[in-house]
């Protein structure tokens, strides 16, 4: 109990969030109206997401350092949590497009790039599915887990800034900057992020868990059966 | 780290059929293109025009660094591996890659220049552009084709793992070539010049740590 008050923190952050998030007060502002409140919930995937990847990333730099099978679960489960953050961030801005900009859909720089690193994450999972050796799996992909960071990172954060993008926050639209986020939004907001990010970890850490499990009962098979 | 590089030259001299079928490869993409859409409307949108030079390009680079791993045979690279340096031998790789991607732009401009017309206004800058977009297709390519080798299906696991990599060094070249085809002033050119640099130099310094990773095995 006393190590899991994280998770308690979470859920109660989370329905914080939706209770808050549709409930409280939010500036009216002209074509947002009300989908402004998918601030609460599209905006913090993305930090899920970049914060996952992050973690992946630096648990495949610690495994090429000295190989250690755990970590390379740890790398891969945080990648598949980061995934996952980022295909929900698509779809909640999808949806979210649909109603301010018209289609879920209009090629802008910042719905590009995003499809661009979830292709990149998919890959690597084709690269995990296409070597059958243990080891040379958790080495090859680690490398390419480091390179696929070090690519995504112009990918999302800078080139989307060097062209044009309608996207809030960007080419002079306003977005959650200091001036332009509502003081009672920020009472949601940071809530909300703390939430899904500490959901995303506790899904993680649960994943992990699930693979070192099974791990070890592979390990026992093979025991039984030599 | 000379004598690498001069290997994989005479290796390539004496095998010529490789880069032979290379430039083939080049020239039925473009020729594709020219019988598929026509000189005409091909010269007259800059865009299509930039987009089908890159994508060309894109398909005969990915296949030309994709054997500098691939085509190696293991008794090759156990006898590289025993004699040299992985850092030497990466930055050989690079280094060969970049003058290969150079030479097949080159190529490939003269025959998109041929059949599909030549747009292109400011043509130093144009080459500028060609020149760095190689280099960054050789260091990131060459590092993805020594991962690709390991896998039991390395030409599919290539494509899938190269080309959301290459994108962002792709989508620049295509907004410098687009701005050069349009006459555009320099200056407009420079953030995307410099952002295909910064790219290069990262993806250079990533494949050097890396690769003596993938060599181990």
């Amino acid at each position: 109990m006393k190590k899991s008050w994280w998770k308690i923190l979470s859920v109660m952050l989370l329905l914080y969030t939706l209770v808050g998030g549709f409930l409280m007060n939010v500036p009216r502002l002209p074509i947002l109206n009300e989908t402004i409140r998918a601030l609460y919930f599209h905006v913090p995937m993305w930090f899920g997401m970049t914060l996952m990847f992050t973690v992946s990333a630096l648990y495949a730099i610690r495994y090429l350092r000295k190989p250690d099978r755990d970590d390379d679960i740890v790398s891969v489960e945080f990648a598949n949590t980061g995934l996952i953050f980022g295909m929900l961030g698509i779809g909640t801005g999808m949806i979210w497009a649909n109603y301010t900009w018209g289609s879920p859909w209009s090629g802008d720089p910042k719905q590009n790039g995003a499809a661009v690193a979830s292709l990149i994450y998919l890959a690597y999972f084709v690269l995990r599915g296409s070597l059958d050796n243990h080891e040379q799996r958790a080495r090859l992909s680690a490398v390419y887990n480091i390179f696929a960071f070090a690519a995504m990172i112009p990918l999302i954060f800078i080139l989307p800034r060097l062209t044009s993008s309608i996207h809030p926050g960007s080419g002079g639209n306003p977005g959650f900057n200091g001036y332009d986020l509502d003081n009672n939004m920020r009472k949601v907001f940071y809530p909300a992020v703390a939430g899904w990010i500490l959901l995303g970890v506790w899904i993680a850490t649960v994943r992990i868990r699930l693979s070192l499990a099974e791990e070890k009962i592979l390990d026992l098979e093979y025991e039984k059966n030599k | 780290m000379k004598e690498l590089f001069l290997l994989q030259l005479r290796l390539e001299i004496r095998k010529r059929s490789v880069v032979i079928s290379l430039f083939l490869y080049l020239v039925c993409l473009v020729f594709i293109n020219y019988l598929t859409l026509g000189s005409q409307n091909v010269a007259s949108v800059p865009r299509v025009w930039s987009a089908l030079f890159w994508m060309a390009l894109l398909a005969t680079v990915v296949n030309a660094i994709a054997k500098s791993f691939m085509l190696e045979k293991s008794s090759t690279g156990i006898y590289l591996y025993s004699l040299a340096d992985p850092a030497e031998i990466i930055i050989s790789k690079i280094i060969y890659g970049f003058f290969l991607c150079v030479g097949v732009c080159c190529t490939g401009f003269l025959f998109f220049s041929a059949l599909l017309n030549n747009p292109i206004q400011d043509a130093p800058l144009f080459f500028l552009t060609l020149v760095l977009a190689s280099f960054g297709f050789s260091a990131s390519l060459s590092i993805l084709s020594a991962i690709a080798s390991k896998t039991n299906n390395g030409s599919i696991v290539m494509a899938i793992l190269s080309f959301p990599v290459i994108i962002g060094i792709l989508l620049m070249s295509i907004k410098v070539t687009k701005n050069c085809i349009d006459g555009l002033d320099r200056s407009a050119s420079l953030d995307e010049l410099l952002t295909l640099g910064a790219i290069n130099l990262l993806v250079a310094a990533v494949s050097y740590l890396l690769f003596p990773y993938i060599w181990r095995s």
